[in-house]
């Protein structure tokens, strides 16, 4: 400002054309929404930052592909789709509950989706419960979200930590011995995991010798791998997740665990594999999906969409987040109305098409529960890619969930219907 | 037990070294500027992420000296536009201005680098435990302590046998005589914050090794320097390394036996220190009040 | 304080408040938005009393915040499912608390001052983050809701009615506020803006510094703890990020932003922010750059606030 000598703006009417600009830019979002009325909307309420910003990500490209996908085949119920994108954070639950009630009542969502973070996947369901609209829980594994707290109007996509856990916990039985130590993340997700483990391996005659809660973020594990080490179990458990995954196992491997015991654990992902260095990718583990099934159809599709849209190949987050957007169009298409009670009444028991479900032996909602069973997939870390560098989980043994999610009676869930 | 107790006291030592460098930087800022750097962790997160990318071109090693040094860059760029013109002015602004800067730095690596863990590779020979029983000591945390230890040794070399160590010095017991006697402070200063960031840059190389690449990496670490700087006492550098060290043992300690407190236990500690021995273990009496 | 222009001031801050759930909307806010900024608003102010108008700085006030949702959350779950005994509980809690925390750091000013009340503020954050069994530890407190207020001859409807919830808080605000503007307008202000502008002078007239900074702190961590009290009851959940001391950074940046010497700048500061956070979370992934970014900008230039700013634009 002060190069230009010659001509000088008065400063208040510099402040004030800044104003109106800093307005116009504000306001003019505001009115794309107005224009866009007649757009069917999703109002996505994950995270974009924080320690869950990364499968966020991935469930995002996800939902985006389905949302192209849904207007390309002409929509819903001949509107088209739209995505309302807003940060949830990653543990910031009052920050979701509000972007949640945001979305309900001033942009009018017809669904709303998220949130990796159980905490904030269960707040979140509380006020879609209380506003009755049909919510979408991608990848938010708490059990009691379709358990004991279980709503009409709150469907899952990824599967209960009890059932990752029947579905590993036989293999590590088997080959590696019963006694168990646990590395827990102090959340949600973490203590129902490891219940859900300690229920499992109890059915098969294990025990938990001792184990630790680790606080969410937790970036060196050296004290409680000192304590681990000295309780001598057959088998560590890792039940951390994201960076806490990497961290905990990058750091057991530094200390040569690997080679004093069987280390292992229930729920793992391609994004927590890919930021391990090669010797720390080792372990029994189970995924929700996996993108290397060449018997199955239409995976390489879906394989190939994504690697165009994002340079990555899919990951179990990619694929909950596209079918969680299509599960909703389908509920909207299938009940012919966008009402939530008809909606939620069209998804149960109903099974996806297979260029949705993307697994062998499909995948459906369990009515009276809300849940989606699919395949699980039980296998192994590898340290380098076998097919490709994402290639980095052998998988041993594909699981049928209708084998390992329970009966509905043992999920706790009373579902009441609104009058 | 015994062994276990041992064991844990030496982790501790090693964390608390780690601590106590991180702290050492934050602790030369506050004391000759009076600036609480709030954007310490964030340096030590662009640190990590500097090494990182070097660390593909020019290997592990290269990468651990050049990264600290683009990272003191950035701090002398930092002092010199942003934090200068606040000097003299009440300490509120510069703890403003450096927290909106710790937002920036953590999302500025999340945005740059994406918010995942890229891998960090640690030369081969360096990963492994030294011995089976000893397994918490693996080559890379002894060459991390043994490099903590050289570091810490050099600064105080400087501080004590430099010219520009004694006008730091000189500077932190009375800036405005320092000034007057023909010292140009500004400079003083500019060096001493690049100094304190080297020293944080340097931590984030070694804790990209140690610890795993995230963007929040600095941030969980910056608190438990706040505290070790007051447990030692502000206005000594002695202390602070003496902070660092027992917060290490003591989260160490706790974890073991009481873990749910393992990391409320620094602030209890804290507590007792400002009603037992307000001026830290070995403050100055009377300093900064 | 040039008493004509503080009197119209007034009229239109509260005639903006009082109107505000029936116009925000056209401008692209909505009702659980002004809410939060009339309840962040008080919780800038608190700080401000302290920070502003006595000169001291607490850069974790947002335990006192938090220690008050807490207060109210737990009351309301486990004890009595009262609206009002909860929040009369968490203001109790924030005060305690308060009163305990500030006689151990009173004698210990700038830099030490804030720096111990950054550390205590994160006792706090972690109590509640790890002690599960009574906190819900990461999880927060969930599961319950504010109840309705029962007069006896008619009952108000809390819960489901937002906007009388929104009406609630406003009441409780301008309790809050008045007794703080009472306060500052009488004796035991001008001793607090005497300590404020001159520590040594004020010794000297015989004013009891620590006493008064003390009962200021004191003052301030009730009311954010009131303050901290509706948002748990706004948003029926509370969880340990109401304590970290990210908010405590927040709170103070509404004060400076807003002008720290203005009474009321700091509601202007928090309606400014807290609009700010929606609209760039609603639009960029990269939004806490730009809340950053504004941290600085406020720091270089707008040393004095907006209200501040304006005021000395007008003098010349």
């Amino acid at each position: 400002m002060s190069v230009n000598n010659g001509f000088k703006l008065p400063r208040r009417k510099l402040l004030q054309g800044g104003a109106v600009l800093a307005a116009a830019q504000i306001a003019s979002p505001f009115v794309m929404t107005a224009r866009a009325a007649d757009t069917v909307k999703f109002g996505w309420d994950n995270p974009l930052t924080g320690v869950y910003a990364e499968p966020g990500k991935n469930e995002l490209i996800g939902a985006q592909l389905a949302i192209a996908q849904i207007n390309a085949k002409g929509g819903i119920l001949g509107r088209q789709a739209e995505l309302v994108v807003q940060d949830s954070t990653s543990g910031d639950a009052g920050v979701a509950v509000q972007v949640a009630r945001k979305m309900i009542d001033q942009d009018k969502v017809n669904f709303l989706i998220g949130n990796v973070n159980s905490a904030l996947a269960i707040g979140m369901a509380q006020v879609a419960n209380e506003k009755s609209v049909l919510m979408m829980d991608p990848g938010g594994h708490s059990d009691t979200i379709t358990g004991a707290t279980c709503h009409w109007n709150v469907f899952r996509i990824c599967n209960t930590t009890q059932t990752e856990a029947n579905a590993i916990a036989p293999t590590l039985i088997k080959d590696y011995g019963k006694k168990w130590y646990y590395i827990t993340p102090d959340y949600a997700f973490g203590h129902a995991l490891e219940a859900g483990m300690i229920k499992a391996c109890a059915a098969l005659g294990g025990t938990r010798i001792g184990g630790d809660l680790t606080p969410l973020g937790t970036s060196d594990y050296s004290a409680y791998l000192i304590k681990a080490e000295a309780a001598k179990p057959d088998v560590l458990i890792f039940l951390t997740q994201g960076t806490d995954m990497i961290n905990a196992l990058k750091q057991a491997v530094q200390f040569g665990l690997d080679k004093k015991m069987h280390l292992a654990g229930a729920q793992q992902e391609l994004e927590a594999l890919e930021g391990l260095p090669p010797e720390a990718r080792v372990g029994n583990w189970v995924m929700e999906w996996y993108y290397k099934q060449p018997n199955v159809p239409h995976v390489a599709d879906f394989n190939k969409l994504i690697m165009a849209k994002s340079g990555k190949v899919p990951t179990a987050r990619t694929w909950f987040g596209y079918a969680g957007i299509w599960s909703c169009a389908l509920a909207a298409n299938g009940a012919k109305s966008l009402d939530a009670v008809k909606m939620a009444k069209a998804l149960q028991g109903m099974h996806l098409p297979p260029e949705i479900a993307l697994c062998p032996d499909g995948a459906f909602f369990r009515a009276g529960q809300n849940q989606l069973i699919a395949n699980l997939y039980v296998g192994k870390a590898l340290h380098t890619g076998k097919d490709g560098p994402d290639d980095l989980f052998d998988v041993t043994d594909v699981v049928k969930g209708t084998a390992v999610a329970g009966t509905l009676a043992e999920t706790g869930c009373k579902m009441t219907w609104p009058a | 037990m015994a062994q276990l107790l041992l064991f844990d006291i030496s982790n501790g030592l090693i964390t608390g070294a780690f601590y106590a460098l991180m702290a050492l930087g934050l602790s030369m800022i506050l004391n000759l500027s009076g600036v609480i750097n709030f954007a310490h962790g964030g340096f030590l997160t662009l640190g990590a992420y500097f090494a990182y990318v070097l660390q593909q071109k020019i290997g592990f090693f290269g990468a651990l000296l050049i990264a600290p040094m683009i990272t003191a860059l950035l701090g002398l760029l930092v002092e010199r536009v942003l934090i200068r013109p606040l000097y003299g002015r009440d300490p509120l602004y510069s703890l403003l201005l450096t927290f909106g800067l710790a937002f920036i730095l953590v999302d500025g690596v999340r945005i740059i680098w994406g918010p995942g863990s890229p891998p960090y590779q640690v030369p081969e020979w360096l990963t492994s435990p030294l011995s089976s029983t000893y397994f918490f000591l693996t080559g890379y945390r002894v060459f991390m302590v043994v490099l903590v230890v050289t570091a810490v040794a050099a600064l105080f070399y400087v501080l004590n046998y430099t010219k520009l160590g004694l006008r730091i010095r000189a500077g932190t017991k009375d800036l405005e005589t320092l000034s007057t006697l023909g010292v140009n402070t500004r400079i003083l200063r500019n060096l001493n914050f690049g100094l304190g960031i080297y020293l944080a840059g340097l931590a984030g190389a070694l804790a990209a090794g140690f610890l795993g690449l995230s963007p929040a990496l600095g941030t969980a670490l910056l608190m438990p320097s706040f505290v070790a700087i007051i447990i030692g006492g502000l206005g000594s550098l002695l202390g602070t390394l003496l902070g660092g060290l027992l917060i290490g043992v003591a989260v160490g300690l706790t974890t073991v036996f009481y873990p749910a407190a393992s990391e409320a236990v620094i602030y209890v500690m804290l507590g007792l220190v400002l009603v037992l021995r307000p001026r830290g273990l070995l403050g100055e009496e009377g300093r900064l009040h | 304080m040039n008493g004509l222009k503080q009197h119209y001031a007034k009229i239109i801050v509260w005639a903006i408040l009082l109107t505000i759930p029936y116009w925000f909307t056209y401008i692209g806010g909505y009702l659980g938005l002004a809410n939060e900024i009339v309840i962040y608003a008080l919780a800038a102010m608190a700080l401000n009393f302290l920070l502003g108008f006595t000169g001291v700085l607490s850069f974790g006030h947002a335990a006192f915040f938090g220690l008050g949702a807490y207060g109210t959350a737990l009351t309301i779950k486990f004890l009595v499912p009262s609206t009002l005994v909860g929040l009369a509980v968490g203001v109790l809690t924030a005060t305690v608390a308060g009163m305990v925390i500030g006689a151990l750091i009173i004698k210990r000013r700038g830099v030490y001052f804030a720096m111990a009340t950054i550390a205590f503020g994160q006792l706090f954050f972690f109590i509640a983050n790890r002690w599960n069994s009574v906190t819900g530890g990461d999880d927060g407190v969930g599961n319950w809701h504010r109840m309705p207020i029962n007069l006896g001859f008619t009952t108000i409807p809390l819960f489901h009615n937002s906007l009388v919830y929104y009406y609630f808080t406003l009441l409780l605000f301008a309790l809050a506020v008045g007794a703080m503007g009472l306060l500052l307008d009488g004796p035991f202000g001008r001793s607090l803006m005497a300590i404020r502008e001159n520590e040594r002078r004020a010794r000297f007239l015989g004013i009891n510094i620590e006493l008064h900074v003390w009962i200021s702190f004191v003052i301030s961590t009730a009311i954010c703890g009131l303050a901290g009290g509706m948002l748990a009851l706004l948003d029926n959940f509370v969880n340990p990020r109401d304590l970290r001391f990210d908010l405590s950074g927040v709170l103070v940046v509404m004060a400076v932003m807003g002008g720290m010497r203005s009474f009321w700048g700091p509601l202007l500061g928090a309606a400014i922010f807290q609009w700010l956070r929606e609209v760039l979370s609603s639009h960029t992934p990269n939004w806490q750059t730009y809340i950053g970014i504004v941290f600085v900008l406020v720091v270089l230039f707008f040393r004095r606030g907006i209200l501040g700013f304006k005021l000395s634009t007008v003098k010349s």
